[in-house]
């Protein structure tokens, strides 16, 4: 049982981490990477609103008919996005004006809905908690990571704390659109080669 | 659970109704803290571009150039003897690399810039965004110029502005918005050297255009 | 600003795909042959196009008017979803050929973040309604563009050699570093 548990925590991390190996939620991967920080909060707000869309949708998932099954899910969601929306504005200005429209965005992505319907919508509330953990650590995990490496080549440095990495100030392009890409294709090699079975 | 219209329309409803009551909540507790971190970007930047002051006009809204979509803001500063000390302006550019670049530009007593604070931008990170650090050569220029002497546009236009090296287009918003605060400035307070019955008028058509544009606001909005 | 300047900015410099990183798992998941990324660019421009007026006239004579503008982004993936669920009914009937041709993508454009991330842009930038249609269909036709011609480099890449390990998303994904590096050129055209 407690294996089982465990198993629903981690599998989020590696087996089926949503941005490696689901490739899902890639707007948001791709747009707020620039730095580790970004990054991280980012995957942050997701993980909040994944946790508690996911618990909600496992109270209520009993009385919800199927046919509006879909349209109950978003509007659940796009509260949660709204609160998290509005916290961010309030308490942290600057972070949320860093990640602009990547915040409401949280609304579609493919990730939340895909846990609700395949995961929260047929199990306990506590399992459903820990997958949304889970899955949401993993995506954190790997917005981060991302955010470091484009840091790193891009700034010589990892939230904000600078060394000599490269010489120079760092190639300017991982900062830019098309780094995000090609930094994005290189981790998924590396992944592909060495973690996945 | 098997769906029929009544159940849809009932789960559905209530599950709305619940949700916007919930996020409304959240609204009120998060207005107060919203309003104030706004209250207090614009103050804070107030008071590190002016010279030390007392007292603040109220804001002074007016069109710079006859295009503009957007008025800039004049706040006028006396020091404790009711003297003039300088102005701010919120001024902006809408040329940036990643769209409209936000400033507040301080002026002293004889309209050269004293300080000038980026408020909003979304300009490239590490490139465009240095904009934001204070201490760069680029920001540094600008300190303690009169316009009146040192040309407002980037090198490569003819001016006298050192642009960021590999991010002009930012350097030239970010000039363009300093621009427009001092021909706000120049507006305001009626002191172009060469024509100042000219730039009363203008002033008054500025006026004018924002009246209009309000009128077709309200028009747009029945 | 300027129709020009919003049309061409926004297909060029600030291609909403390369750019702005909106709609990329479509982007990603449709590319695979150019004949049906051109029948998802096609739905993507409809469905853009008509969201933007609904979008615009919701936010002007609904959410402004009760200040209630913080439900934005419930109210707006509600009314795209509803949109989508209403051209799929409305084209089934009227116009069999187009929803042959359109219609399996439709119900992906829901969750396409493209279209409620313009709808969320344009409310932001203030736009009249005229601009925010222009400034919709230009990104739709942005993303089109992207979405062709990266289906056009994939139907090459397919038959390369590829290492293993790149085979496949990661190697499409570097693709589109390139193509994304290609549109920086376009900086400063407007």
């Amino acid at each position: 049982m407690i294996m089982n548990k465990i198993q629903i925590f981690s599998k989020g991390l590696i087996k089926e981490n949503p941005t490696f190996v689901l490739l899902l939620g890639m707007c948001p991967t791709l747009g707020t990477t620039s730095t580790a920080i970004n990054g991280m909060s980012m995957g942050a707000a997701t993980m909040f609103v994944l946790v508690m869309s996911n618990i909600a949708i496992s109270l209520i998932k009993n009385i919800i008919p199927d046919k509006v099954r879909i349209p109950a899910f978003i509007v659940v969601i796009a509260s949660f996005v709204t609160v998290v929306q509005l916290c961010m504005q309030a308490y942290v200005p600057a972070l949320y004006e860093t990640l602009g429209v990547f915040i409401p965005l949280i609304v579609v992505n493919c990730i939340i809905l895909g846990r609700a319907e395949a995961f929260a919508s047929k199990n306990g509330i506590f399992a459903s908690a820990l997958d949304g953990l889970g899955i949401g650590l993993g995506f954190t995990l790997s917005l981060t990571l991302i955010g470091a490496v484009r840091e790193l080549l891009s700034s010589n440095s990892i939230f904000d704390y600078t060394f000599e990495f490269l010489p120079g100030n760092g190639v300017l392009l991982f900062a830019l659109a098309p780094g995000a890409f090609i930094v994005l294709s290189y981790l998924l090699v590396l992944f592909n080669k060495y973690l996945k079975k | 659970m098997k769906s029929s219209l009544k159940n849809m329309v009932v789960v559905l409803a209530t599950i709305t109704t619940v949700t916007s009551f919930a996020v409304g909540y959240v609204y009120k507790i998060t207005k107060e803290p919203i309003r104030k971190s706004k209250v207090q970007k614009t103050k804070s930047a107030l008071e590190e571009v002016l010279p030390s002051f007392e007292t603040l006009s109220e804001p002074q809204k007016l069109m710079v150039y006859d295009t503009d979509a957007e008025n800039i803001i004049i706040y006028k500063a006396t020091d404790a003897n009711d003297a003039y000390v300088g102005c701010a302006v919120e001024s902006y550019s809408n040329n940036g690399y990643g769209g409209t670049i936000r400033l507040v530009v301080g002026f002293d007593v004889n309209n050269s810039i004293n300080k000038i604070a980026v408020v909003g931008h979304s300009e490239t990170p590490g490139l465009g965004a240095k904009i934001t650090e204070t201490e760069s050569p680029f920001i540094v220029q600008f300190q303690g110029k009169n316009p009146n002497e040192f040309k407002l546009s980037v090198k490569p236009d003819g001016g006298d502005v050192d642009a960021i090296t590999a991010s002009t287009i930012s350097s030239r918003a970010y000039t363009d918005a300093v621009k427009r605060a001092f021909e706000g400035v120049k507006k305001s307070l009626g002191e172009e050297v060469d024509a100042v019955g000219s730039a009363t008028s203008q002033y008054t058509k500025a006026e004018a255009t924002q009246d209009a544009d309000n009128n077709q606001k309200t028009d747009d909005n029945e | 600003m300027g129709y020009m300047e919003i049309i061409i900015g926004s297909i060029f410099v600030n291609n909403i795909v390369l750019s702005r990183f909106l709609g990329i798992c479509p982007f990603l998941g449709v590319s695979n042959k150019v004949s049906t990324s051109l029948g998802m660019g096609g739905a993507v421009i409809f469905v853009m196009a008509l969201s933007s007026v609904f979008v615009w006239l919701i936010q002007d004579l609904v959410l402004i008017p009760l200040g209630i503008e913080y439900m934005q982004t419930i109210t707006f993936i509600l009314v795209i979803a509803m949109l989508v669920q209403m051209v799929e009914i409305i084209l089934k009937k009227l116009s069999p050929s187009l929803y042959q041709a359109l219609g399996i993508f439709l119900p992906l454009i829901t969750t396409n973040c493209a279209v409620l991330g313009v709808a969320l842009i344009l409310v932001q930038n203030e736009f009249t309604l005229l601009q925010s249609i222009a400034f919709a269909t230009a990104n739709a036709i942005g993303f089109t563009i992207a979405l062709v011609l990266f289906a056009g480099l994939r139907e090459r890449i397919e038959l390369s050699n590829a290492p293993t390990a790149m085979k496949g998303v990661p190697v499409s994904i570097l693709t589109a570093g390139l193509l994304a590096m290609a549109f920086m050129g376009f900086a400063g055209l407007v």
